[in-house]
């Protein structure tokens, strides 16, 4: 593999990812921890990039930065951090550590050449590739226009608003303030 | 271009990232953060393996689309079940909230 | 698509969707508004109503010998599994033609009856959705093409019966009957569940057509050994088939639930006595009769094993609640008895292959049961009445106690028979028309309807009699109990009706129209003493609420007349019209007036014993009822007692099933086993410790000692894999992964 202006912006993003995932799990500080997760989605969202989804990249920023990861601030503020935590893990960290660090290396034995050139398997002779074919430039018209057409993906994508919908009104009455709570819909009747 | 397993490894990394935080990270927001991390790890899997095996097609970048919603209205409800729980026990702590046991 | 709904093909739908569309809009939409939910409630059922006559009246008209092989129906693919695709549909054939003529119209009129009956409950909308959802349940059983769908309304039914009859659940007893009614019956569905699963397993295929009308497949299913108790499919099938029959349909004996589904709103009585329910446990057996007869030729005396089953059972239950009913007091109760009593006339019927009587009868009963039920309930409203009105002016007390719970012998105040009594006058429409229905229940000669279904099924009983034993057995009882249910209806009636009024309750009960009108009728005949009746103020409402209750009783009991002549010895429309649903056509018997003087005699001489005991010389206050002086105190109490079946049921059935939950599953499984198992070891080697260091202090000492905490210690720490702690469950589902995924790949490399 040459050292191409991709393979250094690919090398910025997947660092950037990483190290701020990293963060997010670590970090004492809920309250940084956001601000890194914003950061590890922007990698994302880069990576989309890298691979020509623009749009998804686009969405990545609104959906994830522009509005999870605020949601999830806003969630942060209200409800107090105790500071003088005795710690922000669990007893079983050491275990969760090994079982991430062996995840980890699980999928890196499948995925990457590793295995394949040790010969033990070739699962991972598909995954060397560097060239694909072009993205055509009308795909972002045509995703559009699939995800509208009956015969493809026009049920999911109403079931996804149905979803949304329901997860709203959810959320809505799951914090309604409890004492205020006037027959919400559902358990209205005449008794 | 860098090869695809560059790509699938940066997933892989990000999943088991999101793995850890799942299971070590006391504060039941900052476990929802490492779901979001997950899921960004599959996202990532799926427009990857569309761009480099299937770029034709669009089904790689419908899932994605999909899965954003998913995250969206899982979001939403989790943060509003974490403040529900925080307003009954006023505590955020997941470990806390153990009445499943015994 | 382009399906013309009115086309008989595709109306089945839009009539079960209806009524279920109702209870849908009631229970979203209407729940707060009882007129609202009223008028969604009557238009459900009244659309299904006028569409179920559109069909009827086609098939009728159609008059089509072969409608038997080419039936009306439509189905839809529901379930691919594999190779087989199961269909769900609907099917229309001269047999779910007639029942469709019965089931929305009895529907019907119960609905108009309970707007006014239920008239300031303070859940009328709740009331209506669940009726709605029943009537509903009962069309998806009648008009289903399959076993299956007939289960899910059957299942359907189960559950609003138990709501229905619970419905007044601040009332205990109310509450323990609907759980009665709900677990007796499930004790019964879960067999034939089992049932329909084997038909299934050997039949590949639940719909009726290719199991019922498919020569083929009943002589394979007749002839293929059953997995169990020997005999063939078909016969276990049907066996357990009919005991799903048995649960529904209230027979012995598994009859107990009946009586105590009384507790519910009377409309929910009527529906579940005639329109839906039990006419649905009789339904189904009759949709599977060519399954149960199936490898038996019952024209000569030879019956298969679900046959005879059925004949005893329904024998047995003919004559078992015609007994009890003779003892009870309480109005709901005696027409509860005298319901399983016509039920088993039903499945006896069936069980010596009389199928055309069966299902004429079913009919014939439903409509003259449901004006019966109806009836009673405007009387118990009228002593209702009576009673508070009694209270005002000092007579007695308006609130009774209720019994904490199910007691067997317990009789509501307003429901007591006993003290009722000169209703005639008081609520003239109800009289007479329960008068009609009483009649044809005891199957008064020559004009009620009633009489030509149980004349029927006595001919064919009497035609098999002089052949085999089993017809002769089913005669006998069938005799006596037709004799039993005149002398009871006639002692209900006359008790209710007759003479004059033994409380001030009956003195003050009040509810009808035509009151004034009756009396002066009355006076002027000179019939007995000048009859003189508290006027009351009515208000508009008040009279609106009674015409609500009382035009259903009238147009039922035009049915209760007329249903019956289109099935008599000479004039066998019925017959005719029915048979092209059976492959093997039913054989029409010859007629011979001998059963039918037996069957006029039994009816009058239990009518005329009636009218002798109660009528010629009417019961007065606290006087002793003539029936309990001739039975004698002991007999009387065990039929007040119910035989003391259900108290058999309750001490050795449920106290042990209850005894065995609390101490065995809860205490002993749960508390002690899953949870203290672990803290029961540690506590068993603590107590081996103790012995040991008891045994030998210094030798021993470190052991007994040691392996006691190290397996107390295991226990707590074991313990801790149930934390609660959703993390923790996360890590084991992790670390379950992992090696479910190393083993994978290993076994790949």
């Amino acid at each position: 593999m040459d050292i191409t202006v991709e393979s250094i912006v690919f090398l910025i993003f997947g660092v950037l990812t990483l190290g701020s995932a990293l963060l997010v799990v670590t970090t004492r500080n809920l309250f940084h921890g956001a601000l890194y997760l914003m950061a590890s989605l922007f990698g994302v969202a880069g990576l989309f990039v890298l691979l020509a989804a623009p749009f998804l990249a686009g969405v990545q920023v609104v959906v994830y930065i522009g509005a999870i990861a605020i949601l999830i601030i806003f969630a942060i503020m209200l409800t107090p951090q105790v500071t003088a935590m005795r710690s922000v893990r669990t007893a079983q960290w050491p275990v969760a550590v090994a079982v991430a660090v062996i995840f980890f290396a699980l999928l890196v034995s499948v995925v990457t050449p590793l295995m394949d050139e040790l010969g033990v398997d070739d699962f991972a002779a598909d995954f060397t590739q560097e060239n694909p074919p072009d993205v055509p430039a009308d795909s972002l018209v045509r995703l559009g226009e699939q995800l509208v057409d009956p015969q493809q993906f026009m049920l999911p994508f109403e079931v996804a608003s149905v979803l949304l919908m329901a997860a709203l009104i959810g959320a809505v009455l799951l914090v309604w303030p409890e004492g205020t709570r006037s027959t919400p819909p559902g358990e209205a009747g005449d008794d | 271009m860098v090869p695809l397993w560059m790509y699938l490894m940066v997933a892989a990394g990000l999943f088991s990232i999101g793995l850890y935080g799942v299971l070590a990270r006391r504060n039941a927001i900052a476990i929802l953060m490492s779901i979001e991390l997950m899921l960004n790890a599959v996202n990532i899997n799926l427009v990857a393996f569309w761009r480099y095996q299937a770029p034709l097609a669009l089904n790689g970048q419908a899932f994605a689309a999909f899965v954003f919603v998913v995250a969206a209205a899982e979001a939403a409800v989790g943060l509003a079940l974490i403040i529900t729980i925080y307003r009954r026990r006023q505590s955020v702590i997941a470990e806390d909230v153990d009445l499943l046991k015994w | 698509m382009d399906i013309n709904w009115f086309h008989a093909d595709y109306l089945p739908w839009l009539i079960l969707l209806f009524p279920l569309v109702s209870f849908l809009v009631i229970v979203l939409f209407t729940s707060k508004n009882t007129v609202l939910s009223q008028v969604v409630g009557l238009g459900g059922i009244g659309v299904s109503w006028a569409l179920s006559m559109v069909l009827f009246v086609k098939t009728v008209w159609a008059a089509d010998p072969a409608l038997g092989e080419r039936v009306y129906g439509s189905s839809l693919d529901w379930m691919s599994l594999g190779a087989y695709t199961f269909r769900m549909g609907v099917l229309v054939d001269p047999l779910t033609a007639y029942m469709l003529l019965m089931v929305p119209l009895a529907c019907l009129m119960i609905f108009i009856y309970s707007v006014g009956y239920m008239r300031g409950d303070a859940h009328n909308s709740r009331f209506f959705a669940y009726i709605s959802l029943f009537s509903g349940a009962m069309l998806v059983l009648v008009l289903a093409d399959n076993l299956l769908l007939l289960f899910i309304g059957w299942e359907l039914m189960g559950f609003c019966s138990y709501s229905l009859i619970g419905f007044w659940a601040h009332k205990k007893t109310a509450m323990e009957a609907g759980v009665k009614a709900f677990m007796t019956t499930r004790v019964a569905d879960m067999l034939m569940l089992v049932g329909i699963g084997y038909l299934f397993l050997e039949a590949r295929t639940l719909n009726f057509r290719d199991i019922l009308y498919n020569e083929e497949m009943l002589h394979h299913l007749a002839s293929t050994d059953a997995i169990l108790f020997g005999g063939s499919v078909a016969g276990l099938v049907g066996v357990l088939l009919v005991i799903g029959t048995i649960g529904k349909s209230a027979q012995f004996p598994l009859h107990t639930w009946l009586p105590d589904a009384m507790e519910g709103p009377t409309p929910v009585s009527a529906m579940i006595h005639a329109a839906a329910m039990v006419s649905a446990g009789v339904y189904m057996v009759v949709r599977m009769f060519p399954l149960l007869s199936a490898g038996a030729d019952f024209h000569h005396f030879d019956y298969s094993t679900p046959m005879v089953f059925m004949g005893l059972i329904g024998a047995i239950t003919a004559l078992g609640a015609a007994v009890l009913a003779l003892g009870q007091n309480d109005i709901k109760r005696i027409l509860a008895y005298s319901t399983i009593s016509q039920l088993g006339y039903m499945v006896a019927a069936l069980g010596i292959g009389a199928w055309v009587a069966a299902v004429f009868h079913l009919i014939n009963h439903a409509f003259f049961k449901a004006l019966l039920f109806m009836a009673s309930g405007s009387v118990i409203h009228a002593m209702e009445h009576g009673e508070h009105h009694a209270a005002e002016h000092g007579h007695g007390h308006a609130e009774h106690e209720e019994p904490d719970g199910l007691v067997m012998d317990y009789v509501a105040p307003p429901n007591d028979i006993q003290r009722m009594g000169g209703l005639l006058h008081r609520l003239p429409v109800t009289a007479i028309t329960m008068a009609i229905g009483g009649l044809s229940l005891a199957g008064f000669p020559l004009l009620t309807a009633g009489f030509w279904s149980k004349d029927e099924i006595i001919a064919e009983a009497w035609h098999g009699m002089t052949n085999d034993p089993f017809p002769l057995f089913v005669l006998l009882a069938l005799v006596v109990a037709a004799f039993l249910t005149a002398f009871y209806t006639a002692r209900m009636w006359l008790l209710t009706f007759w003479g004059q009024p033994r409380t001030p309750a009956a003195e003050y009960a009040s509810l009808g129209t035509f009151r004034k009108q009756w009396v002066v009728w009355w006076n002027k005949r000179g019939w007995n003493k000048d009859v003189k009746l508290m006027q009351e103020p009515t208000t508009a409402r008040d009279r609106l609420s009674f015409a609500q209750m009382e035009t259903p009783l009238i147009i039922l009991a035009f049915f209760a007349i007329f249903a019956g002549f289109i099935g008599t010895p000479v004039y066998h429309a019925l017959h005719d019209f029915l048979a092209p649903t059976l492959l093997e056509e039913p054989l029409k018997i010859d007629f011979n007036v001998l059963p039918m003087l037996l069957s006029m005699a039994l009816a009058l001489g239990g009518l005329a014993l009636g009218w002798w005991v109660y009528a010629v010389k009417p019961l007065r206050q606290d006087e002793v009822d003539p029936t309990e002086k001739a039975l004698g105190p002991g007999v009387w109490e065990m039929l007040q007692n119910r035989l003391y079946i259900d108290i058999l049921y309750r001490r050795y059935l449920l106290r042990p099933v209850e005894w065995f939950s609390v101490n065995i599953v809860i205490q002993a499984i749960d508390k002690e086993t899953i949870d203290g198992v672990l803290e029961t070891i540690a506590e068993a080697f603590t107590w081996l410790g103790e012995a040991f260091k008891r045994f030998n202090t210094v030798v021993i000492d470190g052991v007994g000692d040691g392996l006691p905490r190290a397996v107390g210690d295991f226990g707590a720490w074991f313990r801790q894999v149930q934390s609660g702690r959703i993390q923790q469950y996360l890590l084991y589902v992790t670390l379950a992964l992992l090696a479910l995924g190393t083993l994978f790949l290993v076994q790949v490399r």
